[in-house]
């Protein structure tokens, strides 16, 4: 499973960062940091943070 | 005609009920019947980045949700709205005259625009809820264009914005007297109104709309509103963001109670039927985390949200799940953006007895690295915090002052 972010549709709403908390997170700086590849177990938590998104800017892949 | 589980509603909440369905091991049959003729996309840009960006791919293109594969067996009967049911003997009929029968029944029908009581210039009357209606009145949108907005809600705040972005003269007509206020508290709302006028909004409140003056020879012509105190305005284009109505109608019948949408108990289940669960605007369920009144929440999360919660109901019967016994609390959130100032929403602010600033200073409202936020209490209990400006990793941190305390 490998999570992909359109940082050019991203308008940094942080509903990912709501709904997994683990996988995404904002640095310092304000920027988005994700886990690319996360265990299988996450993959919930994963679409979840893909589904709240408002721009759709999330995919998960594989 | 198969049965296995029908979904009524073909937008966000319908979507993810069907993908959540598919994510519980629901493999049957299912169908997603839904109004419109398009598949699934998304709204909130409508009335936002779709009518003033210059863009010149088409907007349903970029606004049509991602099908997953789980849903590559679906069948979709899009174009034709439900217009009756009959819940005893398990079937839904569209317009178009089809009969739906299925094992589970999925509500997810939302919302349409309510209109002010008044005929006449339907050439340049508009509401803010379809594609087609974005793309209509992006159209209108003119330069110099004289645009009346009846309602000063989020929705039309966020036109008025998008208008005055295209070039338009805008005002905003507001019964009550400050625009979001009830959603948002006075302080802020007052700051936000002189936001607006600082980019040129005009507002008129404690007035409402109370005549459409058309051309004599075509009435389908609209020149001017008239208001309720005694004022005028010409209009080009009249807004109306004046609510919704829930598209509740093929529901009438079966004995539910459709007074505000539809009745739900905290597991989303229709007046405890095991076989129809609701989701989205139209779904009127109680939140533990905020007493015992079932309440509909038009927030961004809860489409999601409730969805997950319905497909979990409707799996008990189709797959005798065993019940979830956590109770369902969520938390409700959305944003807006208005002049490019972006209004952030945790929790329910609209419930409090009390607001106090958490963060800024309100006269720094709008300007640029001086965000702000509001919190809001209902007794001693922090209910909701709205921010604007602010980095969003401030969200999740009032999200968790929401959570942990007491």
């Amino acid at each position: 499973m490998k999570i992909c972010v359109d940082l050019e549709k991203c308008k940094l709403h942080g509903q990912c960062i709501i709904a997994a908390p683990d996988l995404f997170v904002f640095e310092a700086d304000g920027s988005l940091h994700w886990i690319e590849q996360p265990e299988e177990t996450q993959r919930q938590a994963a679409l979840d943070a893909a589904d709240v998104c408002p721009e759709q800017a999330i995919v998960i892949e594989g | 005609m198969a049965r296995g589980a029908l979904i009524v509603g073909a937008s966000l909440s319908g979507l993810r009920l069907a993908e959540q369905l598919r994510a519980l091991g629901y493999t049957g049959p299912m169908t997603v019947a839904g109004a419109e003729a398009h598949m699934p996309y998304n709204r909130p840009p409508l009335s936002k980045d779709v009518l003033f960006e210059d863009a010149s791919a088409d907007p349903l293109t970029r606004l049509t949700f991602n099908i997953r594969p789980s849903l590559s067996d679906v069948t979709w009967q899009l174009g034709s709205p439900a217009e009756a049911s009959d819940l005893q003997r398990r079937v839904v009929t569209l317009a178009n005259g089809r009969d739906l029968n299925y094992d589970v029944l999925g509500i997810a029908t939302g919302l349409t625009p309510r209109r002010l009581p008044l005929s006449g210039g339907e050439e340049n009357r508009h509401v803010v809820r379809t594609i087609e209606d974005a793309v209509r009145l992006k159209a209108a949108l003119l330069p110099g264009a004289r645009v009346v907005v009846a309602g000063g809600g989020f929705i039309g705040c966020e036109v008025a914005a998008s208008a005055v972005k295209r070039g338009c003269i805008v005002t905003i007509v507001e019964p009550l007297p400050l625009p979001m206020g009830r959603a948002i508290g006075q302080d802020l709302a007052s700051a936000i109104k002189a936001f607006h006028e600082a980019h040129g909004v005009t507002f008129r409140l404690n007035t409402t709309i109370t005549g459409l003056v058309c051309d004599p020879t075509k009435s389908m012509h609209l020149q001017a509103v008239t208001l309720s105190d005694g004022g005028e305005l010409h209009a080009d284009v009249l807004i109306e963001a004046v609510g919704s109505v829930c598209n509740t109608g093929w529901l009438a019948g079966n004995g539910l109670d459709l007074s505000d949408g539809l009745l739900t108990d905290n597991a989303l289940r229709v007046e405890g039927r095991a076989d129809v669960a609701a989701a989205g605007d139209v779904a009127r369920f109680p939140n533990p985390r905020y007493g015992h009144t079932p309440r509909r929440v038009e927030h961004w999360a809860i489409p999601a949200l409730t969805a997950k919660r319905a497909a979990q109901s409707l799996a008990e019967k189709l797959l005798g799940r065993e019940p979830a016994t956590k109770a369902f609390d969520p938390i409700p959130t959305f944003w807006s953006d208005q002049f490019g100032m972006r209004i952030q929403s945790i929790g329910m602010p609209g419930l409090a007895d009390r607001t106090q600033l958490i963060e800024g200073e309100l006269t720094s409202l709008g300007q640029p690295d001086k965000g702000l936020a509001m919190g809001y209490w209902l007794g001693d209990a922090l209910i909701g915090a709205i921010a604007i400006g602010m980095p969003s990793a401030k969200l999740s941190e009032y999200r968790t002052m929401l959570t942990t305390q007491g």
